[in-house]
């Protein structure tokens, strides 16, 4: 379970950038890449190390104008520290 | 076909590959070098690699691998980095580590470069400096220390084959020692000096179970800290790899002297002739030369490929191992359990059973070798 007080950041190995030539965002690493879903990456860019996940998750559902949204986050996050991408 | 229709499907490469130089202070018996290269030693100027790297990346190559040989040769490597950095690549250094001191490594830290990888032939000084045919052992470790003072992520790459398939559980300690965060084992693949030395470096089925097994073991104990990534070696399996995702779909590589190749063992192919940087730009190259579009979609395919309903999963395999073994680039890969040459794979296994059928010096990559080979085979074709 993700703790709605925790304030994720991106892990050290991962760079996140738009590229133009997928009209994504992408996750870099060393020899690697992930192109990302417009949710994915709308939650990869608030992860700072700043912002709680109380806080993403109330900035991401004005930015969708959407409510309930909390699950999806605490889902998405859940996922993407299994795989090292956010600590 | 219209050619604007056609281009729609090519989708954009996402991978750069620069050999910047096929000089190297290594001589590697499992080398993937073109054996020939010594008979071409052009090399792209600084301004000119600049221009590839801004061509690639205007094209959509995110990754970019500065490699060769060995890139560190060249004095202007800095520069390259800090040009890449600035166009929004993700850099990756691929190095021996000879040549790489402090002074070096931490301008390379401020000029933006992300990861360097790192190969070891083996754990042990004796094989590593026998295999590689040099004294780089203690050198190479010094190295591994400066990289993780300067804070870079870490891939150690090691080259797997008989000699040492054994020795991977302290191959994998010396990882975790060293605090890299992936540790590549590839098996070693059969092209080039690979290939040259095959009967001697090819291990037995026996020896790889045991391997994988321990790298399970190492697998589940190490969990997220250090990342294993095995490399299988093809020979031994009856499915093809899906090899560089495809001809000519994200993989990008410009050799030494300016020639644009789908795969950087791409020169073994004859028959194909590759488009140079100096005289096209990346974006025909990559979208309109014969080249990269020989074994584009499938079209090209003969059967058992063109029917085959694994065809959009392993793209038919490997256009230069179907050429290695069958002669003709077009046909599956014979490592194919359907290919009709897949005996010639299982013989090839079968010897390793048998040794020492002949046990035959191993032929090092250096430049007396490379030139003998040449004109070996230039004997053979004339």
């Amino acid at each position: 379970m993700t703790d709605l007080t925790s304030k994720p950041k991106l892990a050290k190995l991962f760079r996140l950038q738009y590229e133009e030539a997928q009209g994504a965002y992408v996750l870099l690493y060393p020899e690697g890449m992930v192109k990302l879903n417009q949710p994915a990456s709308e939650i990869l860019k608030r992860c700072d190390g700043e912002r709680d996940v109380n806080a993403i998750v109330a900035d991401i559902e004005q930015a969708f104008n959407a409510q309930g949204l909390e699950k999806d986050v605490t889902g998405f996050l859940e996922i993407a520290t299994e795989r090292g991408w956010v600590v | 076909m219209s050619e604007q229709a056609n281009m729609a499907n090519i989708a954009p490469p996402l991978w750069l590959l620069a050999e910047v130089t096929y000089r190297c202070p290594l001589h590697c018996v499992f080398c993937y070098n073109p054996v020939k290269y010594a008979a071409n030693k052009k090399e792209l100027s600084t301004e000119q690699w600049k221009e590839v790297l801004r061509q690639a990346r205007k094209l959509g190559a995110a990754q970019l691998g500065f490699s060769g040989g060995e890139p560190l040769v060249r004095d202007d490597l800095e520069e390259l980095i800090g040009e890449a950095h600035q166009l929004g690549y993700y850099t990756n250094l691929i190095t021996s580590g000879v040549g790489l001191t402090e002074a070096r490594i931490s301008k390379m830290k401020e000029l933006g470069l992300d990861h360097i990888q790192l190969s070891f032939q083996d754990s042990t000084k004796e094989m590593n400096d026998f295999l590689s045919s040099t004294k780089t052992f203690d050198l190479k470790s010094r190295v591994a220390a400066l990289i993780k003072k300067y804070d870079y992520p870490m891939v150690l790459n090691v080259v797997l084959h008989r000699y040492n398939l054994d020795h991977i559980g302290r191959i994998v300690d010396m990882a975790v020692e060293m605090g890299v965060e992936y540790l590549e084992l590839a098996n070693t693949q059969y092209y080039a000096w690979a290939s040259i030395n095959r009967e001697q470096l090819m291990p037995t089925r026996e020896q790889l179970v045991r391997a994988e097994e321990i790298v399970q073991e190492y697998r589940a104990k190490l969990g997220n800290k250090l990342k294993l990534l095995f490399v299988v070696p093809d020979l031994f399996e009856d499915k093809p790899k899906a090899c560089m995702n495809g001809w000519g779909s994200v993989f990008l590589a410009v050799a030494a002297d300016g020639s644009a190749l789908p795969c950087h063992a791409a020169q073994s192919l004859s028959g194909l002739t590759f488009p140079n940087v100096t005289e096209q730009l990346l974006h025909d190259i990559w979208y309109k030369s014969d080249a990269f579009n020989a074994f584009r979609g499938y079209e090209w395919m003969k059967e058992p490929c063109r029917t085959c309903s694994e065809k959009e999963k392993d793209f038919g395999g490997c256009r230069c191992q179907a050429y290695a073994l069958t002669g003709d680039a077009r046909n599956a890969d014979p490592v194919c359990g359907k290919s009709p040459s897949h005996d010639v794979v299982k013989q090839i296994v079968l010897q390793t059973k048998n040794r020492p059928v002949e046990e035959k010096p191993l032929v090092f990559r250096n430049d007396m070798n490379s030139l003998r080979l040449a004109a070996e085979v230039e004997k053979q074709t004339s």
